[in-house]
């Protein structure tokens, strides 16, 4: 074909703009879809009140409380772990088999479904530290799940840290550690909290790994050792099982909602605390 | 005063013995020999790739955070070598401070920058850390320009006035040497202006060794210039040190001529 630099120019400009236009409307179909079927639902009741009959009246509390558990106990679990990992294999070593090894394996982790978690949380912590299904099984399980995202998004973001600023630190005299703390970890703190939100709404949607390891019990949970369903969960069987359409959107919506929340709060508190330069 | 009774112009600072730098199978510096005075500053100067950088770099020991990088000779502060293995490379970092090429203030508020070095060394009094942050600022002549925004990022600063930060971080853990490796380079004249008068006010207290790519700066503000080439195998050197005067009214060697009479670099 033989087109001019204007054309080329005008043909590819059409091209981009389709694409987000596409993405865009694709995106608020969805959400406008679930918000407008699912807010109707939505009151005080349906926040308070646990589900009964199967979830076909009642709310939804015992489901919010599950989720929110897990979620933390998850992420309680995987961030420092997470984070140590990382800074293991970016500060501390040179690149070699170890290195290469954990990299690999993390990034493997990271790209099995999480079906295979939920049969290894099920077979491992379920029954064979006879933990049963629990809101500590399932936490333990999401934790091994998101692990490896929060390794390789800390890591990233800790390498990204510009050398400049790692020679001015030990230019002022400043020990590894000092340097790795004070200056390295502080710059690198929004692309570490970026992979923990993520972490946070895999953690949320997810809903085979949970329901084998934490089961799908209805009432609320008094110990971590008792068994719980979280929203994702709640919504899947609502739906799957055709209980009430109008309740799993109610509660898809407010999945939407919460994870919008988070992101939110999260953004703030790092602005508010940690990134006080940027 | 110093032990042997000379003015602090005349005593060495930093003396570097028979210096060679390798990093891997590159030979970037050979045997490079020369003493630095207090309280005064010293230019480096010579066409790219001589190896001036990677000199400067040696004497806070920057260079040991690149792999691969061997280091033969010494080089002495106050007498001392700081290559020695029992020596604390902190200790000696935080008596010789460094100033870069770009400004690289950290992503943190004017004032946490200041006060990052002295932290690190112990000093946890919230007093004692302002004063340190006043008086370093003023000794950059920023004080009347940030007062009122010191808890603002850094980072929105001027590049002009980001650089008198970092020398003012540099100033904040109280070093004996500074050195600045091309660090008006990146600036405009009126900032590069300032920087300069600052290096004048500055070599009152303390020993300064700059790297330069500009002649006109070397002549403007050191008192003693090296002036350094790679020889025939390419390898780093320093081919004439002497007072600045003298160097660029009188040069010794023919290659130091033809350096600063523009015939080449």
């Amino acid at each position: 074909m033989n087109l001019t630099a204007q054309t080329r120019e005008k043909i590819a400009k059409t091209f981009i703009w389709a694409a987000a236009v596409l993405v865009l409307a694709v995106l608020t179909a969805i959400i406008a879809d679930i918000l407008i079927k699912g807010l109707p639902v939505i009151n005080f009741s349906f926040l308070t009140e646990i589900p009964r009959s199967m979830g076909r009246a009642g709310g939804v509390a015992s489901p919010i409380v599950g989720t929110v558990l897990i979620t933390l106990l998850a992420v309680t679990i995987a961030v420092p772990f997470g984070i140590g990992t990382a800074l293991y294999l970016a500060e501390y070593t040179k690149d070699g088999i170890i290195t290469r090894l954990i990299r690999f394996s993390a990034e493997s982790l990271a790209g099995i479904p999480s079906i295979v978690y939920g049969l290894f949380g099920f077979i491992f912590f379920v029954i064979y530290l006879g933990l049963g299904w629990s809101i500590l099984s399932g936490g333990l399980t999401l934790a091994f799940m998101i692990l490896p995202t929060i390794i390789r998004t800390a890591e990233e973001a800790i390498r990204s840290v510009p050398l400049s600023f790692r020679e001015a630190s030990y230019s002022l005299g400043a020990t590894k550690t000092q340097t790795i703390f004070k200056v390295v970890f502080p710059s690198a703190i929004r692309g570490i909290t970026n992979g923990i939100i993520l972490s946070v709404g895999r953690c949320i949607a997810e809903t085979a790994a949970v329901m084998l390891t934490a089961g799908s019990a209805l009432q609320l949970p008094s110990s971590i050792l008792d068994p719980t369903r979280t929203m994702a969960v709640h919504f899947y069987i609502l739906a799957v099982e055709g209980i009430s359409a109008e309740n799993a959107y109610g509660t898809a919506a407010l999945l939407i909602i919460l994870i919008f929340l988070i992101n939110v709060v999260a953004n703030m508190l790092v602005n508010r605390f940690v990134a006080k330069g940027r | 005063m110093s032990e042997s009774g000379l003015k602090p112009q005349m005593k060495y600072k930093i003396e570097t013995k028979a210096v060679n730098l390798h990093y891997g199978s590159f030979h970037a510096l050979k045997d490079v020999t020369m003493g630095i005075r207090d309280c005064s500053i010293t230019a480096i100067i010579g066409p790219s790739g001589c190896g001036k950088s990677s000199l400067l770099r040696l004497f806070n020991r920057t260079n040991d955070l690149i792999p691969g990088v061997k280091i033969g000779g010494d080089i002495l502060l106050d007498g001392d070598s700081i290559y020695d293995k029992s020596k604390d490379i902190s200790v000696i970092r935080k008596r010789v401070g460094m100033v870069f090429q770009k400004p690289n203030v950290f992503p943190m508020s004017i004032y946490d920058n200041i006060i990052i070095g002295p932290k690190h060394h112990g000093v946890k009094n919230r007093s004692k850390l302002e004063e340190i942050s006043e008086s370093c600022l003023k000794q950059v002549a920023l004080w009347d320009e940030v007062k009122d925004i010191l808890k603002k990022s850094a980072l929105d600063l001027p590049a002009g006035q980001q650089q008198r930060l970092c020398i003012a971080r540099a100033l904040a853990v109280e070093p004996e040497v500074i050195l600045m490796d091309e660090s008006c380079s990146a600036l405009d004249p009126e900032s590069t202006m300032k920087i300069e008068e600052l290096m004048a006010n500055l070599a009152q207290k303390y020993s300064i060794i700059i790297v330069t790519h500009s002649m006109e700066q070397a002549v403007r503000v050191s008192d003693w210039s090296a002036f350094m080439m790679i020889n025939e195998d390419k390898i780093g050197t320093l081919v004439e040190y002497s007072e600045t005067t003298k160097m660029f009214q009188n040069p010794k060697d023919q290659r130091t001529e033809d350096y600063i009479t523009g015939r080449f670099g």
